[in-house]
């Protein structure tokens, strides 16, 4: 029984929620036995990731139809822009985990290990400076330049921001073909910079010697871009959705928080990926 | 000896009143030897003292309204509320409170941080469930490891009074001397913490912490690890003794001549049932905490010895798993470093003929030939 | 806490289970998160009892070591994830939009997913048991590197923390976007009942905190099995720093506890003293600086890992400081009793126990502040006293006292008051004997996580353990009142108590209706 009450959209019982439960149940169940190697995890991760993209589909789309029937006023409206405000801020406390691992690696645990009885009685022989794998660590790898592959996702991902916003101006202002266009184009730097990304891992596995095990080094460069990277797959995935609803028709330019939401997302991850440019590759 | 159910009823119920059984009904600190530690208590003191002062004036306000302004005794309520003045001398009042606490506080623990200058300096290192110990200047250099016997955890004999509190090798220092530990760890954070001394350093691996103490009184300090550190976390006591001068130069002494003379020698071919007994000891010392009494491990954490595929494959295999380590579980530290040729010799053999039979056994002399490859 | 009955007239509803699997209304969420609790707490409550049954004596009795240390796991993580959070969310979603005059929680559908994520997580948590090796014996703060060491069951130990965070996470959203967002027209911000501030304030740490916990269990989880070394000195990491950013969510976390126990505290003191809170405003801002401390005092817990003296001095100043906007708190309560004119139901009789053992919580944790004491006292049982005391004498007493409190409204019928009464004062009693004595092992040095202690501690040891099991009968009589009240309690009045000003009371009928407020209200004026 959906009801609008005082004018606020309430919806009908879902199924959505139970059937999400179940698919992120089978993934955490899945992985673990996966990467435990227990025979068959893989599908149970496998059948887990299934249900949740039937999930995601099913309630986005319901939530999709709902808003395009018109069901959601200005205080719905102003709720999701709370959430999706929040939730990013959320996203940056998870990152910030990330950089102040990556902090207290470089200015503290580092120059701990080379000096005082830390560095004579147990660590002889080793000085600290970064990047390193740390000084009981046999990793002869060559660190990942700022100025080749990260400047060229740089400036990717700066140019896709700037589309972004052209196409919004155009969702404003009634232009569709505009929005297309430029979604198109936001979308297609998006990808570029994952497929660069990909290389530029492979790059590093093979010929860098830069793995996951490089000690301080690699496990931060890895987890930080790799987490990123992984966000930067998800705001694709989203934009390609909201691309394909401009093509639809869907979007007024008076309300269309589906749009703007895709938008914070994406310059969120852009400024993550400065943080990332600055301190992870070029400092 | 098994005891009956009613016996153990009866001795709990026992336990209960006081003075009886093993009663010791501490309430505070145990009382410090250090002059720091007396210190500490005192700042302990007098925390609680501002407490309960603190305490009478805020339950003695609750009290008085719950006792005074109820409605069963027929109070009306007043309505005053919001009162600016008032609330800033309640947020006042606690800052110099808290003030007043601080500078003791920040003075002791600036003391008890001051590790330097000291007399003896001692490397403390945790593992896995033992304290390894070296007297860097001295050379000396010993493992420490809980001397209660399983008997005694297990309620089969009746337990003593320095239970869980007892070592095979205690640490032993002067009297007077200030004594530098520095802390740190094989596998998984410890902790080196013993009361008497009013000392506590987390021994974390890969860094050297440490932690200084200076002892007044003779006598034997008994503490705990204090971090979880698994399984046998409840299991690691550290004991300190603390000595005259001269008894501790001869102890010095006869510690560094028994590290120069092996109790075993090198080179003899001891036979297999010599190995195999001394092996039994060194498994009941070291290894039964996981493999178990009998070698029946624990699976899937603890492989079993009985019928495993190491101890009863290739001798080489075996002896490089005890000697190194285990590649895949660091639970199954490297031995080579803790035991002596003689040991792991025996222990090889016990596991080998002692528990399976497999025929096959090292000496000593191989031992050693295999740790200078 | 069982949901109005007014429902049956909605047509396309489901019945039966599956009303509860899939409704969106913040009323039927809001009871399956407080049974929940419940049950987890009586699971936990049973892991602690096992504890106590080993630590009756010296020796090993009923348990090994290593299954010892599971049980420890499980109780701290059960109690703070699976108990305690998971009630006072549930009193969330039952008052905050009956408090402000509201429909429903802003986002109803997340709600029903926020709350249907805890089951796959606790089946996780409670499976790791039977996995091979058992679940994690790593203490609920699960510090590297001891959890490299682990087996199968840790992995899934961190999954389910993944699967909490992100309920914790998406159901402090719906809290926060409905208290901004869904206010009724004149309920400004500062007219918003003091509970509906707390839980505002808690989400806010919520939001800020649980993400850093996940970034934490997730880099051992590759520390595991992927290689990394963020907590391996080898490489370059340091074990140190696992507990750096794990206090920088525990801190918070702990707080995050105590905020919605002080809303509750703070709704029952001023009912039942017939007489407005003492400072409303400073009550707010004492919350919000008790919220803002909270990020600043982590390391606290880690005054014996040997952080340059500097780095102690500070961490000791800062955790001092949180005593000042507490003291606001308790001052505030005391001083609107003062001159009331008080009754003691069981709702009351709660809130005074939460105000002098809480108190006296606070007061231990003072004492822990103060670096060289709590060198002497960390990883010993002092601690496990104070956070027991703050924690259940606190936050669940104040749970208590919610439930008795709300109950009329939310049924429709009232509980035995004798019988709550007799519940109070078992659980109060045999909570101090629970836990009053392990102040006295703590001094004496008993360690913390031990399934096997000394002799000189085996008497306080053995009161504790009785105390304890004294403590659990008292919970399962709660149960007793409650299915009472529920299956033939008396029918509540209208307003079964007299002081009470908030609007679940004053603007809505007893039981509340299904929907609670179907067109807000004016509260301009
Ligand atoms: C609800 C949860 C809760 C709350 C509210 C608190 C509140 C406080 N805690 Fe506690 N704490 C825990 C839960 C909590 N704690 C837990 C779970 C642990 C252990 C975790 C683990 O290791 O497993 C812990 C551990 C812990 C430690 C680490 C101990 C150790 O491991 O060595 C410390 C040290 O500083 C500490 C301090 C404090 C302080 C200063 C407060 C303050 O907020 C208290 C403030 C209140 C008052 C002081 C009383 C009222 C004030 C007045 C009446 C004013 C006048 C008073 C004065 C001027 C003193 N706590
Ligand atoms: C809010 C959280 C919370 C709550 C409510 C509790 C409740 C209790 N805790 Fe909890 N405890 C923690 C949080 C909590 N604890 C944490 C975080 C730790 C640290 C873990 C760690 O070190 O990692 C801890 C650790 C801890 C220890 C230290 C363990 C150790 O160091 O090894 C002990 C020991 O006494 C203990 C005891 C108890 C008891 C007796 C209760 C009682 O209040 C429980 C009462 C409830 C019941 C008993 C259930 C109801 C009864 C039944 C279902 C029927 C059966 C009953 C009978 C037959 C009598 N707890
Ligand atoms: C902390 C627990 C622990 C202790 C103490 C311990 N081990 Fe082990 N041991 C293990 C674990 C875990 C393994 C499994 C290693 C692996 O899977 O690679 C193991 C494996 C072994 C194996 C190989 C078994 C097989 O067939 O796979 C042998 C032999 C062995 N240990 C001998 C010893 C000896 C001898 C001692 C004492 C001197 C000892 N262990 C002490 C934990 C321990
Ligand atoms: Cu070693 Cu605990
Ligand atoms: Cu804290």
């Amino acid at each position: 029984m959906s009801s609008q009450s005082g004018g606020y959209y309430l919806p009908e019982p879902s199924h959505w929620p139970i059937i999400g439960s179940i698919g992120l149940f089978l993934m955490a169940f899945g992985a673990v036995l996966t990467i435990n190697t227990v025979s068959g995890g893989g599908y149970v991760l496998l059948a887990g990731a299934l249900v949740m993209v039937y999930m995601l589909f099913g309630w986005f789309g319901t939530v999709i139809r709902e808003s395009e029937s018109g069901k959601y006023n200005k205080q719905v409206d102003l709720s999701f822009r709370w959430s999706m405000g929040w939730f990013i801020f959320s996203e940056v406390m998870f990152f910030g985990a990330f950089f102040g691992a990556l902090f207290y690696m470089r200015v503290l645990s580092i120059p701990w290990l080379a000096e005082g009885d830390t560095g004579s009685l147990l660590w002889s022989g080793f000085s600290a400076a970064w990047p390193t794998a740390g000084p009981g660590v046999a990793s002869k790898f060559t660190p990942m330049g700022a100025w080749g592959l990260p400047a060229i996702n740089t400036a990717l991902l700066l140019t896709s921001g700037v589309t972004l916003t052209i196409a919004h101006w155009a969702l404003l202002k009634g232009q569709r073909t505009k929005l297309n266009v430029f979604m198109f184009l936001t979308i297609a730097l998006g990808v570029t910079f994952l497929a660069l990304q990909a290389e530029e891992y492979m790059h590093a596995y093979t010929e860098l010697d830069l793995t996951l095990e490089s000690g301080a080094y690699g496990a931060t460069f890895y987890m930080l871009t790799g987490f990123h990277g992984f966000h930067v797959t998800i705001g694709t995935i989203m934009l390609i959705v909201i691309w394909l609803r401009g093509i639809r028709g869907h979007f007024k330019p008076e309300t269309h928080f589906g749009f703007e939401g895709v938008a914070w997302y994406w310059h969120f991850v852009d400024v993550v990926w400065l943080g990332l440019f600055i301190l992870v590759y070029w400092l | 000896m098994k005891v009956s159910f009613g016996v153990r009823v009866l001795s709990m119920l026992s336990a209960l009143t006081p003075g009886l059984a093993f009663a010791e009904w501490n309430l505070n600190f145990t009382p410090a030897s250090t002059l720091l530690g007396a210190e500490i208590q005192a700042v302990h003191d007098l925390v609680m003292w501002i407490i309960v002062v603190i305490s009478i004036v805020v339950f003695g306000a609750m009290f008085w309204s719950i006792l005074k302004h109820r409605k069963s005794v027929g109070h009306k309520a007043a309505n005053f509320h919001e009162n600016t003045t008032i609330e800033i001398i309640w947020t006042v009042i606690p800052i110099v409170i808290l003030v007043a606490m601080a500078f003791p506080a920040t003075r002791l623990l600036l003391a008890t941080r001051d590790s330097s200058a000291s007399d003896i300096t001692i490397k403390a290192t945790g593992y896995q469930w033992r304290w390894g110990y070296e007297y860097l200047d001295e050379g000396v250099k010993f493992y420490s490891t809980l001397a209660t016997p399983r008997s005694q955890i297990d309620g089969v004999t009746e337990k003593t009074s320095t239970y869980l509190l007892e070592v095979d090798n205690p640490v032993v220092v002067p009297v007077g001397k200030k004594i530098r530990i520095l802390t740190t760890a094989n596998d998984v954070i410890h902790s080196w913490a013993v009361p008497g001394l009013a000392v506590k350093q987390d021994a974390i691996p890969g860094f050297i912490r440490d932690i200084a103490f200076k002892a007044e009184t003779v006598g034997t300090y008994r503490g705990q690890c204090s971090e979880l550190c698994g399984k046998e976390h409840g299991f690691m006591p550290i004991v300190v003794e603390v000595v005259s001068e001269e008894d501790y130069q001869s102890w010095i002494q006869a510690k560094l001549t028994v590290a120069g003379a092996p109790s075993f020698d090198p080179n003899k071919s001891y036979s297999v049932t010599e190995l195999v007994a001394a092996g039994e000891q060194v498994y009941n010392a070291n290894c039964v905490a996981c493999h178990q009494a009998g070698g029946v491990g624990m699976p899937p954490t603890f492989p079993a010895i009985k019928g495993g595929k190491i101890a009863t494959g290739s001798i080489q295999g075996h002896l490089d798993i005890i000697l190194n380590g285990s590649a895949k579980n660091p639970m199954m530290a490297a031995w080579g470093p803790i035991l002596s040729d003689m040991d792991l010799a025996a222990v090889i053999a016990y596991q080998r003929n002692g528990i399976n039979s497999t025929g096959d056994f090292l000496q000593p002399a191989d031992i050693a030939a295999a740790r200078s490859e | 806490m069982e949901a109005a009955h007014d429902h049956n007239h909605d047509h396309h509803e489901p019945t039966g289970i599956m009303r509860y699997v899939t409704t969106t209304n913040h009323k039927d969420i809001g009871s399956m998160y407080l049974w929940f609790s419940f049950m987890m707490f009586l699971v936990g409550g049973v892991m602690a009892l096992v504890i106590r049954a080993e630590l009756f004596q010296p020796g090993l009795q009923v348990v090994e070591p290593e299954f010892f240390n599971q049980m420890t796991t499980l109780h701290g993580l059960i109690m703070v994830f699976g108990a305690i959070m998971p009630a006072f969310v549930g009193f969330a979603n039952w008052q905050i939009p009956m408090m402000i005059g509201a429909p429903d929680m802003a986002f109803p559908r997340m709600n029903n997913w926020s709350f249907w994520l805890l089951p796959p997580a606790g089946i996780l948590l409670m499976g790791s048991l039977l996995a091979p090796g058992g679940a994690g014996g790593v203490g609920w703060t699960m510090y590297a590197p001891l959890t490299i060491q682990q087996g199968m069951g840790m992995d899934m130990m961190i999954f389910a923390i993944h699967i909490l965070g992100m309920s914790s996470i998406m159901g402090s959203i719906n809290i926060i976007t409905t208290i901004l967002n869904m206010r009724a027209p004149g309920m400004t911000m500062m007219k918003m009942p003091l509970f509906v501030w707390t839980w505002l304030i808690t989400a806010y740490l919520l939001v800020a905190s649980m993400p850093v916990l996940a970034g934490a269990v997730t880099m051992t989880l590759t520390d595991r099995h992927f290689g990394t070394h963020f907590f391996n000195a080898a490489g370059g990491g340091d074990p140190v720093l696992y507990q750096h950013i794990f206090w920088f969510f525990g801190h918070p976390e702990v707080y995050i506890i105590a905020i919605p126990a002080f809303g509750v505290i703070s709704e029952v003191i001023p009912t039942f003293s017939r007489k407005p809170l003492f400072g409303y405003a400073s009550m707010v801002y004492a919350t919000g600086s008790i919220a803002i401390l909270s990020f600043l005092v982590w390391a606290h817990h880690m005054y014996t890992v040997g952080m340059p003296v500097e780095a102690q001095l500070y961490y000791m100043f800062a955790t001092m400081l949180i005593a000042i906007p507490t003291g606001v708190k308790v001052f505030n309560w005391v001083a609107t009793m003062w001159k009331g004119s008080m009754s003691f139901e069981t709702p009351m009789l709660f809130a005074q126990g939460f105000l002098f053992l809480f108190t006296i919580g606070g007061f231990t944790g003072i004492v822990l502040a103060v670096t060289p004491i709590d060198i002497q006292l960390h990883d010993t049982y002092y601690v496990v006293a104070h956070f027991h005391y703050v924690m259940v004498a606190g936050a669940l007493f104040a749970a208590f006292a919610g439930v008795y409190y709300w109950l009329p409204k939310w049924i429709g019928k009232m509980y035995d008051e004798r019988l709550g009464k007799i519940h109070f004062w078992l659980s109060l009693t045999f909570f101090n004997v629970t836990f009053f004595v392990q102040h006295f092992l703590g001094l004496a040095g008993m360690p913390r996580r031990i399934p096997d202690y000394a002799l000189q501690f085996a008497d306080w040891n053995m009161v504790s353990s009785i105390g304890a099991f004294g403590f659990g009968l008292s919970q399962v009589f709660f149960l007793y009142v409650l299915l009472k009240a529920i299956r033939s309690g008396e029918k509540a009045p209208e307003m079964p108590w007299e002081g009470a000003t908030t609007l679940e009371w004053t603007h809505l009928p007893t039981p509340a209706p299904y929907h609670s407020f179907e067109t807000p209200p004016d509260l301009r004026s």
